[in-house]
């Protein structure tokens, strides 16, 4: 019996060593990906964000194309550093639109006025219910849709020159 | 050329521990080369040390045709910032590791004089093995000299939350501490080979013992204080994956520290005290392999690469899983030790150990349960601070307690009717604060008001193994004892008073609107934009009033743009009997600001209390050194 207790460590250490490896042969970004990728774009009709501008709904975007949908704000941070990268997309030939989330047309108007102005057509979600359907928790986050108006891709969080390559190859997928 | 220099250096550390292992087998096996080992140990830290130093001048000049300095330095970095880069990375932090490592067997191998001869040369034999896995892991897998061709014209900068002069100095003190134990470790290796384990075989394992656990001390109290302020939480102990793989080699050293007196001055607990001194330095290198293979996901971890993970993982079986047979096979063949009645010194170690185990266990279980569920069902789920609060708080309380009775009980046997006599000022005492809280003070809860009437009864009960006698002659190590159960009374207090009177106030205001919490009125000025070196800000300018004084705080918003993060940076303002915290968050729609404000009272006593603990730690391991020197000359 006393024996037998000297080797309960041992026996503790090895069910531990399981676990552990394990959890190391799991894939390393565990990340969970996005539930809306493969699902078409829930129905939506947005009005301009700015006046004298398009707005964006889920029928403009099956268009037999593929596109790039930004979402931002004009009191978003993290947007006014991806801002230049959005500029690269779009000089790149990547049409980008844009859902405005929470904000005022006077105050989008001087955000692009001062960090450039990337989209072709911008909505204004005044109560982030089109973001939610979307399934986007935060701003800024990006999606590529295709011609069909399905959901190929999404980004969460700001874009820098890794996420313009990433962006420029799904959307080359989605063609 | 120091790249060069450094990676030699480093391959000829990895040689010499191979030299040393064999040295120190053939020794034992009755080869007459006892007198070489030694020397060798030496050399290898020495070279070690060597590396690191060719690292952190690569570091100090910018060498950006290094790999690891072109990936984590900047040319524009403060030079301070340049020297902590070092180890502000995976492979420079592994190699600062290893050196730990190489320069504490160093140590033993100059210092070590009372344990016996052979099993000396078994525990540098071990330190040696532990050693040569380490330096294999960086000479394969984490190889810190990599060069770059071509070099760069600038370096991609240090994540943003290390940029922290707190910070730039707590992993060295924290290796120091967590990697010194490996001591303690092949010393419990070394006594299993030689099966030679004895009240002289402890003398000589305490003071390495003390001193790596004053520094995992020193490590632990200034991360804590690094989180609360840095991370804009208002909380101290978050319970993440890191910090437990920080507390649970302390927890394990803790208990070492009293078995080991056991050992020592009664000869008990033989078996037990190897057990520990195995598991401490095993749940370092378990810590270690966490955060190195970011298999937990953690606030802290900054190096995830499942390879190098599988690496330290094969590390650990063989070591540890090592240590754990030998322990297995052999520990049945060491003498059983001296036996002691249950009301005895000895029986408060032996609960103190008991209950530091299972706190151990406790923190153990919950920082793997996450994984363990994953494993078996495939889901996610995160174990938090309700668990670790409601598991581990009653038994740390008990443990307060029995550390205020413990060196009131007499070796060998005692009566309970005469510690319940000594101990009866300070259960008065606490009895009164418990109804003193309970009549000014009700509905807090009752951990808290556990906490502080035993704060106040056991802050009082360290001191009383100092009563009548004469302070003079009362040997140092007697002095830190007192001091660091005195101080565990006192962190002790401040948990349980930030617990119970926190006041935190959540408000969206507009300049000008008075927010009340605790003795102070804080009104917003303004918010204005600030710009650093990489990142910009909203600065908050608050106004405090209260106690017939006025200040000003500037929490900030801050934004980094590389790689983009938001963090926040408390203002924190420090009285004697309690801090005022303050956040600024987001701005509302309705241009109203959030503003985060915690009132909490003498919640500096926590880390203060820390402080007394290694403080306690450092007197008695100078006491230790210092009556065996004594004791060697009145021999000589």
């Amino acid at each position: 019996m006393k024996r037998l207790i000297l080797w309960i460590p041992l026996a503790v250490f090895a069910a531990f060593l399981l676990v552990v490896a394990f959890g190391l042969q799991r894939p390393p970004e565990a990340a969970l990906p996005s539930k809306m990728i493969g699902k078409p774009v829930p129905d939506f009709a947005l009005p301009a964000a700015l006046p004298g501008r398009e707005g964006l709904s889920s029928a403009g975007l099956a268009t037999g194309s593929p596109r790039v949908v930004n979402i931002f704000a004009s009191w978003c941070v993290p947007c006014i550093a991806e801002s230049p990268y959005l500029l690269q997309l779009e000089e790149r030939g990547v049409p980008i639109d844009a859902i405005a989330i929470r904000d005022k047309p006077e105050d989008i108007a001087r955000f692009l006025e001062r960090h450039g102005d990337p989209y072709a057509r911008i909505g204004a979600d005044r109560d982030s219910s089109v973001q939610l359907a979307l399934g986007s928790a935060g701003v800024p986050e990006t999606f590529v849709i295709d011609g069909r108006g399905v959901i190929r891709y999404q980004h969460i969080g700001g874009i820098g020159p890794a996420q313009v390559e990433e962006l420029a190859r799904a959307y080359e997928a989605a063609r | 050329m120091i790249a060069e220099a450094g990676l030699a250096a480093l391959w000829i550390a990895a040689a010499l521990s191979l030299l040393q292992l064999a040295l120190g087998g053939a020794a034992l096996r009755g080869a007459a080369l006892d007198h070489a080992v030694r020397p060798v140990s030496v050399v290898q830290g020495v070279v070690a040390a060597f590396s690191f130093g060719c690292l952190v001048l690569l570091f100090l000049r910018t060498d950006l045709s290094v790999l690891l300095v072109a990936q984590n330095s900047h040319s524009a970095k403060p030079w301070l910032y340049k020297f902590a880069g070092t180890w502000g990375n995976h492979e420079g932090s592994m190699l600062l590791w290893v050196t730990v490592l190489a320069l504490a067997g160093a140590a033993v191998a100059l210092f070590e004089r009372k344990v016996a001869e052979r099993t000396l040369i078994a525990t540098l034999a071990a330190q040696a093995a532990i050693a040569l896995g380490f330096y294999a892991f960086l000479l394969f897998a984490s190889n810190p000299f990599a060069r770059l061709n071509p070099a760069p014209p600038e370096g991609a900068g240090l994540n943003p939350l290390l940029q922290d002069p707190g910070l730039a100095f707590h992993p060295p003190t924290l290796y120091f501490g967590y990697v010194g134990i490996s001591v303690a470790f092949s010393f419990a290796v070394g006594a299993l080979l030689t099966r030679d384990v004895g009240p002289a075989f402890a003398r000589a394992m305490r003071p390495w013992v003390l001193a790596a656990w004053t520094l995992l001390t020193i490590g632990i109290t200034a991360g804590s204080y690094w989180a609360y302020y840095e991370l804009g939480w208002g909380g101290w102990w978050f319970w993440d994956p890191v910090e437990n793989a920080s507390l649970m080699p302390w927890l394990a050293a803790t208990a070492l520290l009293h078995s080991v007196t056991v050992l020592a001055t009664r000869d008990g607990l033989r078996a037990w005290t190897l057990m520990l001194a195995v598991v401490a330095f095993s749940m370092s290198m378990v810590g270690t392999f966490l955060v190195r293979s970011g298999i937990l996901t953690s606030v802290h971890s900054f190096a995830v690469d499942p390879g190098r993970g599988a690496f330290i993982l094969a590390l650990l079986g063989l070591y540890i899983g090592g240590a754990l047979l030998l322990f297995a096979l052999r520990v049945g063949t060491v003498r059983e030790g001296a036996t002691f009645e249950p009301v005895s010194r000895e029986g408060a170690l032996v609960a103190n150990n008991l209950l530091l185990s299972a706190i151990l266990g406790i923190v153990f279980v919950g920082t793997l349960y996450p994984l363990a569920v994953e494993a078996v069902t495939g889901e996610k789920l995160s174990v938090g601070p309700p668990y670790f609060n409601s598991a581990t708080g009653p038994l740390a309380l008990l443990l307060v307690l029995i550390l205020g009775a413990g060196p009131l009980i007499r070796w060998r046997r005692d009566r309970l009717a005469a510690v319940a006599r000594r101990m009866a000022v300070p259960l008065v005492l606490s009895v009164l604060v418990c109804l003193a809280f309970l009549l000014f003070a009700p509905g807090i809860g009752i951990l808290p008001l556990l906490g502080l009437m035993l704060a106040v009864g056991i802050g009082v009960a360290s001191l009383a193994p100092l009563w009548g006698r004469n302070l003079r002659r009362t040997p140092l190590f007697t002095w830190g004892m007192v001091i660091a159960h005195f101080g565990v009374a006192v962190s002790l207090g401040g948990m349980a008073s930030e617990g119970a009177f926190t006041q935190e106030r959540l408000a969206a205001v507009r300049p000008g609107e008075p927010v009340r919490v605790g003795p102070y009125t804080v009104r917003l000025r303004s918010v204005d934009p600030i710009a650093g070196p990489n990142w910009t800000a909203m600065e908050g300018q608050l106004l405090v009033e209260g106690r017939g004084s006025a200040f000003t705080l500037g929490p900030q918003a801050r934004t980094f743009t590389a790689p983009p993060t938001e963090t926040s940076e408390a203002a924190i303002a420090t009285r004697i009997d309690g801090q005022l915290y303050t956040v600024l968050g987001r701005q509302n729609e309705d241009g109203r600001w959030q503003l985060r404000l915690w009132w909490k009272p003498f919640v500096t006593l926590i880390w203060f209390g820390g402080g007394l603990i290694a403080l306690g730690g450092l007197l008695s391991l100078i006491g230790r050194v210092r009556r065996e020197g004594r004791a060697k000359e009145a021999l000589a």
